[in-house]
């Protein structure tokens, strides 16, 4: 516990004093970056120790109406604080070399004050044992991370961005607010709250105030604006942890209400699968490299989702082998996503440093100038396909392996969500991947591209083997993990994990074989082609002499028989001009696909609800002495209130 | 008899199919066409050739056909042949095939589109979008069988495969048997998916991706693609016959003329449809996949 309150306190003290340094950019940076990464590596400390059975508590009295200094790390809280101290780390060494060129000349102070505190509010958050507590940090940790989408506020299209984000929040916080105020009319402390009367209405709640958080359609909306709006290194933190602070949320409301119905885990995977499949096809149909990241994000956490919603259905049914294995496998999930996105998202940072564009049909043959960037976005790409030998396939084989095992109208939801999910997740990476590094440049802009310095380039390649490693060390790690799905699932888990690990040591050992013998036959090839004519020569491209880059296949263009066949989903909007006449001079087309829950659903209500409180402007004239008398008529009817 | 026999034969036979298919195709056009082993001369001439490669690509196509083969190795120990285990069977195998069969696809479009051709990257699109239907189809249809048979490995469902259990189960077994074979030959860029004989035309998914191709990189994709053809085919041969009621030498001879069978069936099925057209592609797989839920929802407890 020491080594944690000292990596909060570490953070705070780091990133005001990184504030402080308005003269110097360079001191800012390294002080913002040292003290947020020195935090990040002490507070790894008693992640994995609470991880191994080390839990901790502190208590205190505290002077806020209903609430307590409670803090806490048991094994839920660790497994959290694992990967959040992990990816918050070598995210702020990639920003110490992504802001040290920042533009414009402007200070990276306010940028690592929100960081450090984005990071301290996320900390507290998976260990407050307090529902105000809880809230309190919970609101710091979306201001700060709204303050850091908001830096280049310059941009309209940040602005509205930045907009969306703030509504979004504070519409889940509402939620958590009734949520909590319905849990603990007696107390708010955590260890108060029980099964409770009316466990159905607070599910819901949970599920729509944490569910914005972790971005399940339709409440979805901020994320693909919020993400490429934000710092990469900040986009990697949100995307890889921030979002997942919403799944620890539902896990931990989880274990106040008791027995699950059958119907939390239907609604987990009919939510799950319907908002996974739409997401997975909206990260198909975006250009911008970064909203294809964000949309694969909602896919992400929307297989999280399905994971546990096998898992309830396993609950309700008194199968615990189903139980164990969907929450084991969302848990797992949780642990790829943030390793994987926050690799992309780093990634995908590198590449906007090096060409000063996102946009996949710009991009192209970035993997000869930037071969660390690609090799490892590469890795990336893999794993959150769910393609072996990566973590990916792992948590994804658990919730199948889960599913095939129940044998029921849930579980056949969950397989045909997972199975088309996993299909088009491919398809869309081989699409990001290909159009960005594969081919050759699109657009002269993006020439002369080359990999990022040492700060930005260490992070991307520590994260792309643990991708392996994690994966590889599932039937290690799950045994281990016992802790954590017994209190989530309330039963005991150790038997069923171990059993889960036969199954998962051979796909180790398949994996392992896949490996020997892709160096067997690299190294066969290589002794055939020894001493032969090896040439080289232009892409054949069926005779044509000089293939163009424009000629090439662009992101688009290998995404429209997926995005046409999901027309009436996607609803793309497209413009331009058909070549008309014998001798045409100009034509051009383009093609735009817009959320299509916010156009259909969310800004019809905002543009209701900004219409209803315009009346309310005419309380706001500027009129000092009108205000004043308002004042005093509230203070003398509030006063009489009380008397009568 | 034990299950490396499947493995071997699988190492051995594979190149035997596509000379089967031909072999019938030539027969319904009236020609005498390449001899049956024309696979194994071509791989054996592929070996020995050096290999030109465009300027534009990187390791990655080089890797291409090197991970794809080693993963079409891992699936063939995997699929169980002749009534006997396969020799990597565990509960769940079925998830690393399909997760294997991905690893394949996506090497090869990531290679293909290394090239920087749009030939190979509309071969690559047009690769994505099929499998990434035929999925569906291919998982829901095992987890049909995994159900009535009760087993959780390839081994368990189709090692026991016997007349009781199609007695017992003949409706079901049956629509998967119709949706796995439509994904065999989407999957192997067969018609009326794609036509394996045309390089430049508009119709070619696979043939095009692998167009920059030559020398031994072309011969790995080649035996890579002859035996993805014989695991996918064993998986629809181990469910339509029912082995598991014979001994186990005639188990094997039989799954061997059952997958010669197959391939004849491929070359009639070739011989006498056209290509469907692109856009109708989708309907077929989305055909297969419902198939397979109506599978599931009969073995439905």
């Amino acid at each position: 516990m020491t080594l944690l309150l000292a990596a909060l306190g570490l953070l705070v003290a780091g990133g005001a004093a990184s504030l402080l340094c308005r003269r110097s950019h360079r001191a800012a940076n390294l002080i913002g970056a040292g003290s947020a990464a020195a935090a990040c590596a002490l507070g790894l400390v008693p992640a994995v120790t609470g991880l191994v059975g080390g839990g901790a508590r502190l208590e205190s009295a505290w002077s806020v109406p209903g609430g307590s200094l409670a803090l806490a790390i048991d094994p839920l809280s660790a497994f959290f604080l694992v990967p959040l101290f992990g990816l918050c780390g070598l995210a702020a060494v990639y920003g110490a070399g992504y802001l040290s060129r920042a533009p414009g000349g402007r200070s990276p102070g306010p940028p690592w004050f929100y960081f450090s505190w984005l990071v301290a509010g996320m900390v507290v958050v998976v260990t407050a044992r307090n529902a105000v507590l809880f809230l309190v940090a919970w609101e710091v940790m979306s201001l700060a991370s709204y303050f850091l989408v908001t830096r280049d506020d310059e941009r309209e299209d940040v602005r509205e961005a930045g907009w969306t984000y703030l509504v979004a929040t504070h519409f889940g916080n509402a939620c958590l607010i009734a949520l909590f105020a319905l849990l603990g009319p007696r107390s708010l402390d955590f260890a108060d709250f029980g099964p409770a009367s009316h466990a159905g209405l607070l599910f819901v709640l949970a599920l729509i105030g944490f569910g914005t958080k972790a971005g399940f359609m339709p409440l979805h909306v901020w994320l693909p604006e919020a993400h490429p709006a934000a710092p990469s290194h900040v986009s990697a933190v949100m995307s890889g942890v921030m979002i997942k602070m919403g799944i620890y949320g539902l896990l931990r409301t989880l274990t106040w209400l008791g027995p699950p119905p059958l119907w939390w885990g239907g609604l987990l995977i009919g939510a799950g699968a319907a908002s996974g499949v739409v997401a997975v096809m909206f990260a198909l149909a975006q250009r911008d490299l970064k909203r294809v990241l964000a949309y694969s994000s909602v896919e992400n956490t929307s297989i999280i989702a399905l994971g546990l919603g096998v898992g309830l259905v396993g609950l309700h049914d008194g199968t615990p082998g189903v139980a164990i294995l969907g929450i084991a496998g969302a848990l797992l999930h949780v642990w790829t996503h943030a390793l994987g996105k926050g690799l992309l998202f780093l990634g995908a940072g590198a590449v906007l440093h090096a060409t000063g564009t996102r946009d996949l049909d710009r991009l192209g043959g970035l993997s000869r100038a930037m071969p660390l960037t690609s090799a490892t976005f590469l890795v990336g790409a893999a794993a959150i396909a769910g393609l072996p030998p990566l973590s990916g396939f792992f948590s994804e084989f658990l919730i199948l392996y889960g599913a095939v095992q129940h044998a029921g109208l849930h579980s056949l939801a969950a397989m045909v969500g997972l199975a088309l999910m996993s299909g088009l997740a491919a398809a869309a990476f081989v699409r990001a991947f290909g159009g960005v590094f594969l081919g050759v440049a699109r657009d002269d802009g993006v020439r002369g591209a080359h990999d990022p310095g040492a700060a930005m380039r260490a992070p991307m390649a520590i994260l792309a083997p643990a991708l392996l490693v994690l994966g590889l060390a599932t039937p290690v790690l799950l045994p281990a993990l016992t802790p954590v799905v017994e209190q989530v699932g309330g039963l005991p888990a150790r038997r069923v994990l171990e059993a889960a690990t036969a199954p998962l040591a051979v796909v180790v050992l398949g994996s392992v074989i896949l490996i020997a013998l892709v160096a067997l036959i690299a190294g066969l090839r290589r002794l055939l082609l020894a001493g032969r004519t090896v040439g080289a020569a232009v892409t054949w491209d069926c005779g044509y002499a000089h293939p163009a880059p424009r000629m090439q296949y662009t992101a688009s263009s290998f995404a429209q028989p997926l995005t046409d066949l999901f027309g009436p989903v996607l609803r793309a909007r497209r413009t331009g001009d058909a070549p008309r006449g014998l001798f045409p001079e100009a034509a051009a087309f383009a093609t735009r696909t817009p959320d299509v829950v916010r156009e259909a659903a969310w800004r019809p209500l905002f543009d209701l609800v900004s219409g209803a409180l315009h009346a309310m402007h005419r309380l706001q004239h500027g009129r000092l002495h009108l205000y004043v008398i308002s004042i005093a008529l509230t203070l003398v009817v509030l006063l009489l209130w009380r008397l009568s | 008899m034990s299950g490396y026999a499947g493995l071997l034969a699988a190492l051995l036979l594979a190149p035997l199919l596509p000379g089967v298919i031909n072999r019938t195709k030539s027969f319904f056009a009236g020609r005498r066409g390449p001899p049956l082993l024309q696979a194994y001369f071509d791989l054996a001439k592929l070996l020995r050739k050096g290999a030109v490669y465009s300027t534009t690509t990187t390791w990655l196509f080089r890797a291409g056909p090197v991970v794809g083969l080693a993963a079409m190795l891992v699936a063939s120990a995997l699929a169980p042949f002749g009534g006997v285990s396969a020799p990597l069977a565990f509960a769940g195998d079925f998830l690393f095939f399909a997760g294997l069969l991905g690893v394949t696809r996506f090497m090869t479009m990531l290679a293909a589109l290394d090239t920087g051709s749009s030939f190979e990257g509309m071969g690559a699109s047009r690769e994505a979008q099929f499998a990434a239907l035929a999925e569906p189809a291919f998982l829901l249809g095992l987890t049909a069988v995994a159900w009535k048979t009760g087993g959780l490995s390839l081994s368990g469902m189709l090692g026991t495969n016997s007349f009781a259990t199609w007695s017992g189960a003949a409706a079901p077994l049956a629509l998967v048997c119709v949706s796995l074979l439509v994904v065999f030959l989407a999957e192997n860029a067969r018609i009326p998916v794609d036509d394996p004989n045309t390089h430049l035309e508009l119709t070619m998914i696979h043939e095009v991706m692998v167009l920059d191709h030559g020398g031994p990189d072309l011969a790995l994709i080649q035996y890579a693609a002859a035996l993805k053809l014989w695991v996918l085919g064993s998986l629809v041969v181990g469910i339509a016959l029912p082995v598991r009621s014979l001994a186990h030498g005639w188990a094997f001879a039989a799954s061997v003329a059952g997958m010669l069978g197959l391939c004849v069936v491929v070359g009639v099925v070739e011989s006498c449809l056209a290509r469907l057209r692109l856009t109708r592609v989708p309907q077929l797989l989305l055909g297969a996949g419902v198939l397979s839920l109506l599978a599931l929802f009969i073995g439905l407890k």
